[in-house]
């Protein structure tokens, strides 16, 4: 049996609906169509009343979830693609992050947002926000890389009670895949070691993980022993398990497929300079998208994202320093 | 209304004494309006005030200490020093505590309400006050077209006192009247004289018990004048003085009175008690509290999240040991 990042995903939400009667589904297109990337087909037959159909409206879709969390219940959002949910930006920001802190009240809601580049997809469906969120207190912000924590960090999202946004990267819906899934993964806000190497650190998180595994095959060809930490969540950082790795190898690069300005790859870098300083040998690099909108041709886009290839020229960089 | 208006001169005269940090804003002028919200509001519902209507919170039952407590910034106020003055409520009693950005608590008012539905409860209403700024918004589009679409039982009602801070209505939305928007939503609209106490109990207890029945949204227009500055540092000089001697730039409380005058229902003496015991009321509770503590920086966890172990742990430099004397305000 094998199992997608994307069932992984459905799985885990048939999961939460079965078990807890106070989970539902909201968002475009997720009832009887099953959502525009099919992470919620069929489950409307399984659960109905509980996956509905919303007017394509962010601002009142993130708004009744939280009105809904505080009677509650543990929405579940699908935004269609990530980049639609800046229409709901103020109501994840000011609103939904802001509750427990003002009132008390927890707001226990999950925003699935399908993110990431794919080919032909463009300025408006390919961005990666996770940089936006993490910055605003109050938000939890976990980028699965995995089929495993697709399935587990998904039900931890639901469980918690704080508002969570869930990255899903499109990307790898539909071809990564798994043997099977676990009960329970890693703790929340853990990092993992992807793989293990003494000569470079990789840190990143997403579908960057897999081209970063690549380049560290490539680079290991080479005989390079590249360690790459897949950081799971971007909100909270877990800083221990990065100084860790950077005390083992003295070298750190950071990959995100976000923009560069003061994003993930940056704040990991800031964090390591300032409390691992004396364990750099090198410089720290990082390693970002272009600081363009994301281009539609796949020529363009191939060359304005990080990709094996030029991960594996910017670990070079850092590792014949 | 009287109640809500001699709290609402209380904090003023706070204010001006410099007693309150940040801002103060005042229901002057639209206590007839809110009062009307609050009386037809029963154990249950919800309401979601805007920044003028002290008298409907403390119709629908919020505590006078809870207003005093958020101005003045004690720490045993429901907001705790956290947020101030308008921004304050009691969640659990459906009062829900707004957010700046108006036009967004609309969608928390149909998440209430929508879960609700979600379980099965039937009979409660909700309603959200907003302004006639606050209609030009895209989330008080969005959040009625959602309550239409998901049939829930919401009353919106807009307070259109004819200026958005100092934007007046010509330059705020250019149809006949905001009321006709409900047409837009297939919902029932309503239009009314915020000015008139009576046909604004008349028409909020009708829009409030339809709405709770038949579980539809309702959009109620009330139309009067802010007889005030948007805050209390605003001398308010742009308000059109034709405006103000207009039937809507007449004073509710004083229409209402005269009313009861007329009909033998209340005799001037009485009338004078009901603002002598609001006064002996209000200064009461402004003494108590202002006996109260102020939130204690060195007390705070400065944690913004319930699940305190995923708090995002770093760099931060040791707290430092409670200094002598001030804090470091500026």
């Amino acid at each position: 049996m094998s199992i997608t990042y994307l069932e992984a995903i459905r799985e885990a939400l048939a999961r939460a609906l079965a078990e807890d009667p106070r989970v539902f589904i909201y968002g475009q297109d997720v009832g009887r169509f099953g959502g525009a990337f099919k992470a919620t087909k069929n489950l409307i037959e399984q659960f109905p009343g509980r996956v509905i159909d919303a007017p394509i409206s962010e601002d009142a879709i993130i708004g009744l979830a939280v009105g809904a969390a505080i009677e509650g219940l543990r929405p579940v959002i699908e935004i269609q693609f990530a980049d639609f949910s800046l229409l709901g930006l103020n109501q994840i920001v000011n609103q939904a992050a802001t509750l427990f802190w003002r009132t008390g009240t927890p707001c226990p809601i999950t925003i699935r947002l399908p993110s990431g580049g794919t080919i032909g997809s463009g300025p408006f469906h390919s961005q990666c926000l996770e940089a936006i969120y993490a910055h605003f207190p109050g938000l939890i912000v976990m980028t699965p890389a995995t089929v495993e924590d697709a399935y587990t960090m998904l039900l931890d999202a639901i469980k918690i009670d704080d508002p969570v946004i869930f990255i899903e990267h499109k990307l790898l819906y539909y071809h990564l895949k798994a043997d099977h899934l676990h009960d329970e993964g890693l703790p929340v806000g853990k990092a993992r070691i992807a793989r293990e190497g003494r000569d470079l650190t990789i840190v990143t998180y997403g579908a960057m993980v897999h081209e970063s595994i690549a380049a560290a095959e490539e680079l290991a060809s080479e005989g390079y022993e590249i360690e790459i930490v897949d950081l799971r969540t971007v909100k909270p950082i877990d800083t221990d398990t990065v100084i860790a790795s950077v005390a083992r190898t003295g070298r750190l690069l950071c990959v995100s497929e976000a923009w560069p300005w003061g994003g993930v790859a940056a704040e990991v870098i800031a964090r390591v300079v300032s409390e691992g300083f004396g364990l750099l040998d090198a410089p720290p690099l990082r390693l970002n998208a272009k600081d363009t909108p994301i281009p539609f041709h796949p020529n363009l886009w191939s060359m304005h994202r990080p990709t094996a290839r030029t991960i594996a020229d910017a670990a070079r960089k850092v590792l014949r320093f | 209304m009287v109640l809500g208006r001699v709290l609402d001169e209380k904090l003023a005269s706070l204010y001006r004494a410099g007693k309150i940090y940040g801002g103060c804003y005042l229901g002057r002028g639209q206590e007839a309006l809110s009062v009307a919200i609050g009386l037809n509001l029963k154990k249950g519902d919800v309401f979601a005030p805007l920044i003028r209507d002290t008298a409907g919170r403390l119709a629908f039952g919020e505590p006078i200490h809870d207003a005093v407590r958020t101005y003045l910034g004690s720490v045993l106020g429901p907001m705790r020093g956290r947020d101030g003055n308008v921004h304050r409520g009691r969640i659990h009693e459906g009062i829900i505590p707004m957010i700046s950005h108006l036009g967004a608590m609309i969608a928390v008012v149909n998440g209430i309400l929508f879960a609700r539905k979600l379980k099965g409860i039937t009979g409660t209403v909700g309603v959200a006050s907003i302004g006639d700024g606050g209609t030009s918004t895209g989330a008080f589009h969005e959040a009625l077209n959602q309550a239409s679409v998901e049939k829930l039982p919401l009353v919106v009602v807009v307070a259109n006192n004819q200026y958005a801070y100092s934007t007046p209505n010509s330059r705020q939305f250019a149809c006949r009247s905001l009321a006709d928007r409900a047409i837009g939503y297939g919902i029932s609209g309503y239009e009314i004289n915020g000015t008139d106490l009576e046909s604004c109990l008349d028409v909020l207890k009708q829009t409030i018990e339809e709405a709770r029945l038949t579980s539809t949204p309702k959009l109620v227009v009330a139309n009067l004048l802010r007889l005030c500055g948007h805050g209390e540092h605003d001398d308010a000089s742009y308000i059109d003085p034709k405006i103000k001697d207009s039937p809507i730039g007449r004073d509710c409380i004083r229409i209402a009175e005269e009313r009861l005058l007329q009909r033998g229902w209340a005799s001037q003496q009485e009338i004078t008690m009901i603002w002598e015991e609001a006064k002996v009321t209000v200064d009461r509770v402004v003494a108590e509290v202002q006996s109260e503590p102020a939130p204690d920086p060195y007390a705070e966890d400065w944690c913004a999240l319930k699940t305190k172990h995923l708090a995002d742990i770093y760099c931060i430099p040791e707290v430092p040991d409670r200094p002598e004397g001030v804090l470091d305000l500026p």
